[in-house]
Parts: structure tokens; sequence; C-alpha cells
């Protein structure tokens, strides 16, 4: 098969019909995943090959989708759910951190649950309430979960693969405004380990970093810097929980600057534990104080005003001014 | 046999329409209650007598009634035991089961090996069905795991504290049963609080529209808390199923035999394709919600002493000793059991090794993750540190 260019949402779409393929025991569940293939056409076409026996069109009931995979799971069923929309989660929620992330350790290990719950996230589709949001810390604060969020069409593939291949429960955040972008996908690569951290842009004078939708913003950003003479570095964490802070080390080392970039809020956010710990572990390379650009510590406004709120170019570009001029 | 999702609203069948009610008819009388009393479904009175049901009967030796018997009592036993380590320090918190004895033994062994069990906090004697040794139970009481056995061991999920959470555990679990091809059913636990629970509500839409095998055992034993059950629902709640599209019966909870009739016919029929069924045993929580709280502040002293009277336990015995199915032998050698299972409980309780520090760092991912290996190094380290000092 080799090389294919592919949008992401084609991407997610061909890594779940291979897992279809490889294994048995890979169901697809969720609210229209079937027959309508998603209400972004993630599972297009699935529903037709595998059959409802696969693919299971659920009644409308966030914690019962969660709840029932978990069923499935102990079972020995390896269910990807699919959430709607990133403000449904949350009915899905209790099931999510009181029951997926906490059953393996309550069994002393005797339970695994290989459950992957697919999110797409983010805003700048011009969305009502509720469609918009970036909840990815409340789950990368939870012991059990793994979080992760792929930025580009490769990685949504090969994240997928090891996401359903894993043990552990994954919550896969797709970045919904990047669904039509494509990009090579190599269906013979050796893919990186779902947690590592990968250098999307080098540079010298400072690094930004981001996951999902920002990589995009960023890398422009990067690349606009270098028009004015500064080399900027762009790590993509792809993964929000367990966060390859080695990675993200090396590169501060290097560029003794740091901005992290997300949409979700500021406060209590990502970039926030990002600040700390790459504090502890740079103190003395840092040649300023670690910046956050993201959300503001208000609703997600509505979509006449989401480009105000999400960080753009200018946004991040300001705060790289700011921490060069320390 | 059929399960009557409509049993309130419709005529009863004649006592003697059942092969089995009629071949007993010589022996035993049909039940006999008020217009507005709940449709109960009653194979034993409080009084010890047996009555038949047109619908649910069930043939039991005395050796099978005795066992049922042996059950219930060394439950109630190690029930009591357990409250005891609790008032004497020995256990963090208990949640007792006195008085739901025959629901839990009764709903416990209309189980196949192959089954699987859902339970909540509370289901001691459907624990001690399924062969979980009873010593396993308390660890989580005493603090030292969340668990404490194999669920897969004895097809006995680990118990679920937040409330009808595990509804849809073994909704799951029953859809990839039907998906295996499987005949075996799942049964899933909670009791009349968790009925108000939307977790509760979704996991009966799930069953019915997938068909999944799985009978859902409620045990309304009157008391959420301090709650009754006049502020979690307003009709009877094994009414409920029918606007799901399934069957809900009524049980008699405080009465092993109609509780073992009504679930085995409920595993039956999921076992048969059917789907599921909602079974509410109808009984009493004799004690607190947990050792944490205090029934005197909510409810009156003659409440209790009415379903006193309603004893589980008591009115197996009285059966048996009036027809002659159990001599005084018997009933001793229960009795010398059960004094055993205490000792043995409070000796295992005593004890039971704290866990090992560097447990809080064990499992909590399958695969491994960064983070707990960085802070479970810096927790060594630190542990070490005191040690060095102390050279």
């Amino acid at each position: 098969m080799a090389v294919k260019k592919l949008p992401i949402a084609k991407a997610i779409n061909e890594s779940l019909r291979t897992a279809l393929e490889n294994d048995p025991k890979v169901l697809i569940m969720g609210e229209d995943v079937g027959q309508l293939g998603g209400v972004f056409r993630v599972t297009d076409g699935l529903f037709k090959d595998f059959g409802e026996g696969r693919v299971i069109d659920t009644p409308l009931a966030e914690s019962g989708i969660v709840g029932t995979a978990i069923g499935l799971a102990l079972r020995g069923y390896r269910p990807v759910v699919e959430i709607q929309f990133d403000g449904f989660v949350f009915p899905a929620y209790d099931q999510i951190v009181t029951q997926l992330a906490k059953m393996h350790a309550r069994s002393l290990g005797k339970i695994k649950l290989p459950v992957v719950i697919r999110i797409p996230y983010g805003g700048g589709i011009g969305a009502v309430e509720h469609h918009s949001e970036s909840p990815e810390a409340l789950f990368a604060h939870v012991a059990g979960l793994k979080v992760v969020s792929p930025s580009n069409a490769s990685d949504a593939y090969w994240m997928m693969q090891q996401a359903i291949q894993g043990d552990d429960p994954v919550i896969y955040f797709e970045p919904k405004r990047r669904y039509w972008d494509k990009s090579d996908v190599d269906f013979d690569a050796i893919p990186a380990p779902l947690h590592k951290a990968r250098v999307a842009r080098e540079g010298t004078d400072l690094t930004l970093a981001a996951y999902g939708p920002m990589v995009k913003v960023c890398l422009e950003a990067a690349a606009a810097a270098a028009e004015e003479g500064r080399s900027v570095e762009v790590v993509d964490l792809r993964s929000m929980s367990p966060i390859d802070f080695d990675a993200l080390q090396t590169s501060v080392e290097k560029t003794r600057r740091l901005v992290v970039v997300h949409e979700a809020p500021v406060f209590y956010g990502a970039g926030a534990e990002i600040a700390a710990r790459i504090t502890e572990r740079c103190f003395y390379h840092l040649e300023a104080p670690v910046l956050r650009v993201g959300g503001y510590h208000a609703p997600y406004p509505p979509a006449r005003l989401e480009e105000e709120y999400l960080p753009g170019l200018d946004r991040v570009l300001d705060a790289v001014d700011r921490s060069l001029a320390y | 046999m059929t399960v009557d999702s409509t049993a309130a609203r419709k005529p009863r069948r004649s006592s003697g329409a059942s092969g089995a009610a009629a071949k007993r008819a010589g022996t035993k009388k049909a039940a006999t209650k008020a217009p507005d009393e709940p449709q109960l479904v009653q194979l034993l009175t409080p009084e010890g007598e047996r009555v038949t049901h047109p619908d649910y009967e069930i043939d039991l030796s005395a050796d099978e009634l005795r066992g049922l018997y042996r059950d219930m009592v060394l439950t109630r036993r190690f029930d009591a035991e357990a409250t005891s380590l609790q008032r004497q320090g020995e256990l963090g918190l208990w949640a007792s089961l006195l008085g739901q004895e025959a629901a839990q033994i009764g709903s416990g062994r209309a189980l196949r090996d192959d089954d699987y069990v859902f339970p909540t906090y509370r289901e001691h004697g459907v624990a001690w069905c399924r062969g979980v040794d009873p010593t396993n139970l308390l660890g989580m009481f005493r603090g030292v795991n969340h668990g404490g056995w194999d669920p897969n061991s004895n097809n006995f999920h680990l118990y679920t504290i937040v409330i009808g959470s595990q509804t849809l555990h073994a909704t799951g679990y029953a859809m990839g049963v039907a998906k295996d091809g499987a005949d075996s059913a799942v049964i899933a636990y909670f009791g009349d609080g968790a009925s108000s629970q939307g977790d509760v509500a979704e996991s009966f839409t799930f069953s019915a529209v997938y068909n999944a095998p799985v009978v859902f055992f409620c045990q309304n034993n009157q008391w959420a808390i301090s709650e009754p059950t006049e502020k979690q629902m307003r009709v009877p709640l094994y009414q409920r199923a029918q606007g799901f599209g399934f069957p809900g019966v009524r049980v008699d909870g405080n009465d092993v035999l109609a509780c073992l009739a009504v679930t085995k016919a409920a595993l039956e029929r999921a076992r048969r394709g059917e789907g599921p069924t909602l079974v509410e045993a109808f009984t009493y929580r004799m004690g607190a919600h947990t050792t944490t709280d205090d029934p005197t502040r909510y409810r009156a002293d003659e409440e209790r002493e009415a379903w006193e009277a309603k004893d589980p336990i008591l009115r197996v015995r009285t059966y048996m000793e009036k027809e002659g199915l159990a001599d005084a032998a018997f009933f001793e050698e229960i009795e010398a059991e059960s004094e055993a299972l205490g000792k043995r409980v409070r000796e295992a309780v005593r004890s039971m090794p704290d866990p090992d520090t560097m447990a809080i760092f064990e499992n909590v991912y399958a695969d491994g993750h960064a983070l707990v290996d960085e802070e479970r190094a810096q927790f060594a380290a630190y542990q070490a540190s005191f040690a060095e000092e102390g050279k």
C-alpha cells in the first residue's frame, strides 16, 4: 500500500478499518457511527462492510456507551467508542473517571480495559455551544487514562492503531477542524511510540510546544518568525498523558525558551503542567519564563467570536516576541 | 414459566393452572393478600407456611432447603462479625446486609457457574454463593485494597461503590455474551436508590435495545441511606421495566424460595435469548446503610419491628421444623459452623497485612506510564533517604 496522501478523517477511517480487519474483537460504537458513518463521516463505510455486529449504532446516551463498552471489554472485546462532540462527553465522564480509569488498579491488575474513546474536539468550525471545547486536561489529570491527539494524517492512522492495540484506556482527541487537512500516510512505516513527542520543525531560538489543532498554527508562526530572522523549533507533543518531557527538555536546553500553545483555557491547562515541569528540569537553561497561549477562563464563545478566543498566528507571535524580549 | 410484566393489573390465573401447583394443592395454600398490598411473588410466608404461586414454583429437596438455610445463617454470621470488627476499629467501614439474606442467597443460588455477577458493595451473600472467600471481601473495608479477589475466578465482579455504574458494565458484558453465542446470563445487583440513577435507566435502554441476556436484581430495602423510597420513585419499581419493553416482577425479598424461583426464571429467559428482566426484591435493610450512619435519626422503631416479623431466616427454620426437614442436630451443627466462621473471619482480618507502600504505583496502567515511573522512582528515593539517615 505504501504511501498515500489522506485527510485526517480518512486516515482514522482507514485505521479503524485495519483494526476491524485484523482483530475480530475490535468493535466500533457510538451515536450515528453506523448507517450515517458518523457526523464527520469518520466511520464511513465500516457499517456496510463489517455489519451491525461490529459497528454498533447506540442509543443516545453517553454514559451508556462508555459503560457498556467497559462491560464489553470485560468480556474480551476491544471497543472503540465515538463521543460525537467534545462537550457531550460529560454525561460519560463519571464512567470514564470512576470506572474506566480505575478498574485496572482496583483489580490489582487482574482487569484490563482496552477501550479507546474518540472525541472530535476543539473549535474553529463555526459550531454552536458544546461543539468546540478542549477538555483534554480534565482527562490527563486522571490517573489510569492515556490521552493523545494527532496533528496529521500519519499520526492519526498510526496512533489509532497503537491506541487500539494497547491494554490501557485511551482518550483519543481528534482535531476536528483539521479533519480535512491532507498529508502522507506511510502504511508500511514503523511508527514512533504512541507517547513520543516529535520535532515538527527544527529551530534554535525558541521552542513552541503544541498538540492537535495548534501544531499547524505553530508551524505557521515559526515560518512567519523565520522571515524576521528568528529560528523557532516546533515540538508536536502528540500525547498529553504521558507527556514526553525528555524530548521537550532536549529542545528547551537547546533553545532556552518555551511557549506552550493550546486551545484549551490556560488556567489549570496542559500549559501549566508543562511550564512547571520544564521550569524544574531546565531552570538554569531558561532565558525567559515559560509562557502560555490558549483559551480564556470563560465558556467557549459564540462562533462569531471564536477567532478572538482561539490562539491564532498573531497571539503566538506576540508570545514569541515577549519571550525573546527577556 | 413466564415472567409477568403486568402482574399488578392483570387478573391472576387460578393456582390450579400450573402442574406443579396442582401437585401441591393438597399440602399448600395459595397466597392471599389484600388488594392494596404490593404484588409480591411469595412461596414461603413470614409464618413459615409454604404457599404456591401460579407462575413460580420450585421443588427443592430437604438437602437443598437445608443448604439455603445454612447459606443464610452463615452469611448473617459473617455480616455480624464484620459489623463487630468495624466497631472494634478493625474495619474502617462496613455495609451490612442484615435482613437481605434471602434476596441474596435466593438469587445467588439461582446462578450457574458460567453466569457473571456485577454486585454493588453489599452483596456479601451473593459473594458467598459464588465461592468468594468472605475474608477477601473485607480488604476494601479495612483499607488494604479496592477489591481483593480475581473477578474472573468466580465470575463475580469487584464491588462497585458508585451507585448504579455496574448495571451498565453488566449490560455491556451481556452484550458480549450474546455476541459470543454463549448461553450464560449476567446479573446486575443494585438498590432502590440506584434506580434513580441515569446509568440504571441507560442500562435498561441498552439491554432492551440489544436484547442482552441480563437480569437486573434490585434489592428494594426501602431506604437509600436516609431517603425512603417515596423520595426515589412514585410507581412501584418493578413496573418501570414495562416502559423499557421488558418484564418486571416484584418478589418477596425475605422469601428465599421465591427469590430463587423468580431469579431462576429470569435467568432462563435471558438464556433463551428473550432479553432482560427486572426483579424487584421487596425487602428491608435491618441495620444502618453503613456503620457511619444512624438510622434512628430517620426511621421509626415500629417499622423495623414490623419487618423483624418477616425475618428471612426465621421463616425457613419454622418451616423446616414444622415439616420435619431438619432436626436439632442440624441446627446445632450450623451454629457450630457459624461460630467457626466468625472466628476465622476475626483472625483473618486481624492478621491481614498492610499493602506494600510501593503498591501506590502498581497497576495504574497495564502498559506503563512515564509519569508513574518517574514518581515511583522519586518516592523510592525519598523512602530510601530515611534509611540512610538512620545509619
